[in-house]
């Protein structure tokens, strides 16, 4: 399809854009650019269209079902955009007075007591802007920790093999070095060899629980104890949450900070680039490092205070604030019922769809899973050729967002389903039979699943090209 | 796959090949492509270029990951095979052909294993 500026012609208008209501100022001349910009001139029906256009050449949350794994692309409910389009949140400044923002700062109280009552921790920076960010700014609070004692030995982030990328990444980027733990024959971390890697240089652990194959370690409260034991500091990395919801808590399974990934748990649209919102939790003893600001309540009234050795900042005011008003409305509506059924029907709904399809695929690891499974297609590509590539592109054609592929890294050929709690048991048995098909397909027809998909805007471009070289401008002739 | 007697190994999985002239010619071993799945691109570095034992002179992508390849030998690249930049899933099919780099004036090696060793270290790994 065409781009905005190749549809523009001289002339076109619309009247789209608000009327000027400021008063208006004369620059000085050597401040003004002697050319107009070049922007595209587009009637109004013309510019409808071609985002109409664009949105079908995607799929959301909102086209079909969505289980890509580890992203829990749960249906974001219509109230929570609502709210979250009200004009006291969104026509705000971020440096009007406290006392003409208290309903924003409200906000903000709420919801850190809500969250920390869902992980089990006493304090929390919506500073971050998204889950890596989080994972980065509880990794800084380890450090300052370790630092206040004069603790400098302590270099390690220990990390299993089953974790998310972002973990070794953002261990890195806060210039801790990275170990690496394997995983046992049941999916969880090997106690024998944790113990074999902790010791003075360890600064903490990172972890997620379910972890990344969908599992849940029983033996958390064991690896937690070992990392205390070490002097290091236990991260629970949040993003596999909606598992556990208002059921388990990471504060009692021994974790000493969290991150959340708001628009994940918590519904807010993810997905297409932002914003996100990676709130960050600790315990007590962390919450003289949090960084920014949090809000404190005195006789009704609510204004921001800086904990007494904060790390200082690590985003611009106050984080991405209006996913944090979508969550808390999020939250608010499910109630404390509603939050533990969320989960349950979660995990309800990963084994309904596992069991869907264990007698064809094999299941990664063959148990009662939490709220994603994966599967292992090494057998299947043996013997017919046929990728989780393929599959995953085969399924496009259905009308479905393909599952996560290629991760964990340990699962060779995996896919990853994460079906989430807003599907219907119909949805749930249409995308098994979906599955049932593609997999029969890669007995009959291989080749058509290598050339998938048929019926798609874009078959299969070049990921490859696309990341290295990507073209994210237009330039006019 | 067998990995070929004649060559070393590294315990990075990269292959070496003592040539007669002197230069040497790394590759990745079957463990490696096998362990990273469908090679999308390979990204070489330039003859004339140096590299060091131990340290990265190369990335490829797979359908996974990225991941760095290092160097088990100190020196100059002569030599980079274009052909896989153009087709990199020649590593997948054929890696003990799909060679990545030629390396001459080499001064400095790593301690380098056998076929049988590098067997079980990938036994070890698997």
């Amino acid at each position: 399809m065409k781009l905005l500026f190749e549809i523009s012609k001289t002339g076109r208008k619309q009247s789209l854009l608000p009327e000027l209501d400021v008063k208006e100022t004369v620059f000085d001349q050597k401040y003004l650019r002697a050319a107009d910009p070049k922007l595209p001139e587009i009637s109004e029906v013309d510019l409808d269209r071609h985002y109409t256009e664009l949105s079908k050449q995607t799929h959301g949350v909102n086209d079909g079902f969505y289980p890509l794994g580890s992203c829990t692309m749960k249906y974001n409910p219509r109230i929570d955009e609502e709210t979250g389009s009200n004009a006291g949140f969104t026509q705000i400044h971020p440096l009007q007075p406290e006392e003409s923002v208290q309903g924003c700062l409200k906000v903000l109280y709420d919801a850190e007591k809500y969250l920390c009552e869902i992980t089990g921790m006493d304090g929390m920076t919506f500073e971050p802007a998204a889950g890596a960010h989080g994972e980065y700014t509880g990794l800084l609070l380890i450090r300052r920790y370790h630092q206040s004692r004069n603790d400098t030995e302590r270099v390690n982030i220990i990390v299993p093999d089953s974790a998310h990328g972002t973990n070794p990444a953002s261990a890195t980027m806060a210039g801790f070095k990275v170990i690496n733990v394997p995983s046992n024959d049941k999916g969880g971390v090997d106690l024998e060899e944790l113990k074999k890697v902790v010791g003075k240089d360890t600064a903490g652990l990172m972890l997620t629980n379910p972890n990344t194959l969908g599992l849940f370690d029983p033996n958390i409260l064991e690896i937690t104890r070992i990392i205390h034991e070490a002097g290091g500091l236990c991260y629970y990395d949040g993003a596999n949450l909606n598992a556990i919801m208002g059921r388990v808590r990471p504060g009692d399974m021994g974790f000493d900070c969290v991150h959340l990934n708001l628009h994940k748990t918590f519904a807010t649209p993810h997905g297409g680039g932002g914003p996100g919102s990676g709130p960050v939790g600790c315990k007590d003893f962390l919450k003289q490092f949090l960084p920014g600001d949090t809000v404190k309540e005195e006789n009704g009234v609510y204004r921001f205070t800086t904990a007494e050795n904060s790390m200082g900042k690590v985003r611009s005011f106050h984080g991405n604030f209006l996913v944090v008003v979508k969550a808390l409305t999020y939250i608010l509506t499910l109630g404390k019922e509603g939050i533990i059924e969320a989960s349950g029907k979660a995990v309800l709904n990963a084994n309904y769809l596992m069991e869907q399809l264990k007698d064809l695929y094999q299941v990664a690891y063959d148990q009662t899973c939490m709220h994603e499974f994966v599967l292992c297609l090494d057998e299947l590509k043996k013997e017919t050729g046929v990728s989780a590539m393929d599959i995953a592109k085969g399924s496009l054609e259905y009308g479905i967002h393909p599952p996560t592929m290629y991760f964990p890294l340990i699962v060779h050929e995996a896919l990853m389903l994460e079906p989430t709690e807003t599907e219907s048991k119909e949805t749930l048995d249409a995308a098994a039979a979906i599955f049932r098909e593609l997999y029969q397909k890669a007995h009959d027809d291989p080749e058509y699943l290598h050339n998938a998909p048929h019926k798609c805007p874009i078959s299969r471009p070049n990921e490859t090209e696309a990341a290295r070289n990507p073209i994210l401008k237009y330039e006019s002739d | 796959m067998l990995n070929p007697e004649e060559l070393k190994y590294s315990k990075t999985h990269e292959w070496l090949k003592e040539e007669a002239d002197g230069t040497v010619t790394i590759g990745l071993t079957d463990f490696a492509q096998d362990s990273l799945g469908d090679i999308v691109f390979v990204n070489l570095p330039e003859a004339g270029d140096e590299v060091k034992a131990g340290e990265s002179f190369a990335d490829v992508e797979s359908v996974k990951a990225v991941s760095d390849v290092f160097s088990p030998v100190s020196g100059t690249v002569s030599a980079v095979n274009e052909e896989i930049l153009d087709n990199p899933a020649l590593v997948n099919e054929d890696c003990y052909n799909a060679w990545l780099i030629k390396v001459e004036n080499v001064s400095d090696r790593e301690e380098l294993l056998d076929n049988k060793a590098y067997e079980e270290l990938c036994e070890k790994e698997g």
